[in-house]
């Protein structure tokens, strides 16, 4: 993101003596211009589908601001939690809304972030030379998950606590430590009022940790600039490609506004859509809830948990932790599992169709993580039940990742890519213009 | 940088003793800044007054054959049943060949009469159910956690399902014949 360039035309903004005061002395203006301003090529051709990175962004700073406001009004105490967070929805001025708007607002940053992800693998964003474009975004996705269970555990209800127990208790699979670590994470014999007071801690630096992730993440995006949805590289500036600002700022507002459209209703119509009615009671650690479930984002790797049996000497338990963690870490290894030069799925039908079973496996093992894994599919007789399920998607999942990809990217013969963007766009144009 | 290294008088490469001093002075910071971050880690572990709560005494007079009590130890529950006398004969007829953590009822309890145990499943930490009349107690007669489906007898051991071991026995002894101290 290096700055000064000295090309700039100096008239309109950039004419303003206290600008070119302060431009002298601190060349921020110049350094916004350059990063999402009228210096910053964007391919032309990019669609709907590209709005979601900063989609994610606005998620991100609404979710600090009420964030930050909460954390005024909220007590981090096993005897007081649950209260204040009641105290918020029904005395604190507003509470409902901002509390709402924060509780929602996980949710819609996994939905947008996990449309984010679809699409980079649909496009092939993370190919050559974005790969580390794209390992970043991995990281982003764990600090993500990281900040999401620790703000999950804050209200103390009855899914807050054991949600924190399950998952703590899956660092007891690691061989030897594993207590120890344990026992260091909840600073106690339970989940218990240091857990509680650590988790709300780290809830709250988190986020700028994400801050910086995604600093660095936008960073190396600037480097090779966007992907698009043709996925050939720019070859000119001049003819690729339309600058960042006005066009997609405001293509980006536009999407903004359906967006906050979505996000709001279920604010205000149906604010516990996502949630658990059990975490409206507090937390009670001699009572265990009937179905412990994680929130919607986590429901895939919970199915990928509890699919995985016994595997030689490795228990069930550590086999699932190792699965669990392993299938969102190797998406970082996608852009060598993946040999095909070309990016796009477009021009890759074979590739295309696998892509779209991925997404239907993904959204299958949400539903396994769901459903009490002996609970019938088809039929209560149990000859095939949703752990049945889970093990056959859960297998799927890495075969799509491991076996699949390499495989079709070796084999498959690619349909042949425009020669640059340019050339595309306005040749689909001619093609429309003949056919009127 | 090779091209300032020179030789000194005594014959002594200064180039090699530049390195020594810099892999010293990393050696040297890296152990310091590990020292340092240690009291960080450690104050994250249980605390003194945490520690502080480790025993508590239980009296088990009040419990009737066939029932059981549920007391807090640790901010953990455990499981303080007076078997009968079928339970017991259940859980010694078992050979501990067959078990997934083998382990005989006598290994498990001081009387046969009382089995403690911390009442928290050793898969993911859910409490599980057969404490109290009409819950469910598992194909095996104990109890059953609902969370993955752990199947645990009338020893506590694991028999079916997900969790790796039998649940765990607490260090406790009796102070007298109805009294219990846990811990």
């Amino acid at each position: 993101m290096s700055s000064n360039n000295n090309n700039r035309d100096k008239s309109g903004f950039f004419a303003n003596p206290l600008v070119q005061w302060v431009e002298y002395r601190l060349p921020v203006f110049s350094f916004i211009d350059d990063s999402v301003g009228s210096q910053y090529p964007t391919p032309k051709n990019l669609n709907y589908w590209w709005n979601f990175g900063s989609l994610a962004a606005v998620v991100l700073v609404i979710m600090v601001a009420t964030g930050i406001v909460l954390a005024m009004h909220y007590t981090p105490h096993v005897t007081m939690a649950f209260d204040s967070v009641e105290r918020i929805m029904r005395d604190v001025n507003y509470g409902w809304l901002i509390r709402y708007i924060h509780m929602n607002g996980g949710s819609m940053f996994f939905i947008v972030v996990y449309i984010h992800m679809f699409r980079g693998m649909y496009y092939g964003s993370y190919k050559y030379p974005r790969e580390l474009l794209w390992i970043i975004g991995v990281l982003i996705l764990l600090a993500m998950m990281a900040t999401a269970f620790m703000g999950y555990v804050l209200p103390w209800g009855q899914m807050s606590f054991w949600g924190a127990t399950v998952i703590t208790n899956l660092f007891s699979a690691i061989p030897v430590v594993g207590d120890y670590v344990v026992t260091l994470l909840w600073g106690g014999f339970t989940v218990d009022n240091p857990t509680l007071n650590r988790f709300f801690s780290l809830h709250y630096l988190l986020p700028f940790v994400l801050f910086g992730l995604v600093f660095i993440h936008l960073w190396a995006l600037h480097q090779h600039k966007s992907n698009n949805p043709l996925g050939v590289d720019i070859k000119s500036d001049d003819q690729d490609c339309i600058p960042f600002h006005p066009y997609f700022t405001i293509k980006d507002l536009f999407g903004m506004g359906l967006f906050m459209m979505f996000f709001m209703w279920f604010v205000f119509f149906a604010p516990d859509f996502f949630g658990e009615p059990d975490n409206y009671i507090e937390a009670n650690p001699l009572v265990t809830p009937a179905h412990i479930v994680p929130e919607w984002y986590f429901l895939p790797y919970y199915a990928i948990l509890r699919a995985v049996p016994d595997i030689g000497p490795i228990s069930a338990k550590l086999a699932g932790v190792i699965a669990m963690f392993a299938s969102i870490l190797i998406l970082m290894l996608l852009p060598w599992l993946d040999r095909s030069k070309v990016r796009s799925s477009t021009f890759r039908p074979i590739f295309k169709q696998f892509f779209w079973i991925f997404v239907l496996v993904c959204l299958i093992l949400g539903l396994c993580g769901a459903k009490a894994p002996s609970e019938g599919v088809f039929s209560d007789d149990g000859w095939f039940t949703y752990l049945h399920l889970g093990r056959i998607t859960t297998a799927y999942y890495f075969a799509h990742l491991l076996v699949i990809i390499p495989l079709v990217s070796i084999f498959e013969k690619p349909r042949p890519v425009p020669e640059s963007i340019n050339a595309a766009v306005t040749k689909s144009a001619e093609v429309a213009k003949a056919a009127e | 940088m090779s091209d300032t290294a020179t030789t000194d008088a005594n014959g002594d490469d200064e180039k090699t003793r530049r390195d020594f001093l810099t892999l010293g002075t990393v050696a040297v910071g890296g152990v310091g800044t590990a020292l340092a971050v240690w009291p960080l880690v450690d104050s994250m572990n249980p605390a003194a007054d945490t520690l502080a709560m480790s025993t508590t005494e239980v009296d088990i007079s009040p419990i009737e054959e066939g029932q059981s009590i549920t007391v807090i130890w640790q901010g953990k529950p455990v499981f303080i049943r007076h078997r009968t006398a079928e339970e017991i004969t259940s859980a010694e007829a078992v050979e501990p060949g067959d078990l997934i953590d083998p382990q005989t009822d006598a290994d498990r309890v001081q009387k046969a009469e009382w089995l403690i145990m911390v009442g928290v499943c050793t898969h993911l930490g859910c409490i599980p159910l057969g404490q109290k009349q009409g819950e469910a107690k598992g194909e095996f007669g104990g109890w059953y956690c609902p969370c993955h489906g752990s199947h645990y007898d009338t020893s506590g051991r694991i028999r079916k399902g997900p969790a790796p071991t039998n649940l765990a026995v607490p260090s406790y002894q009796f102070l007298t014949d109805t009294t219990v101290k846990i811990g």
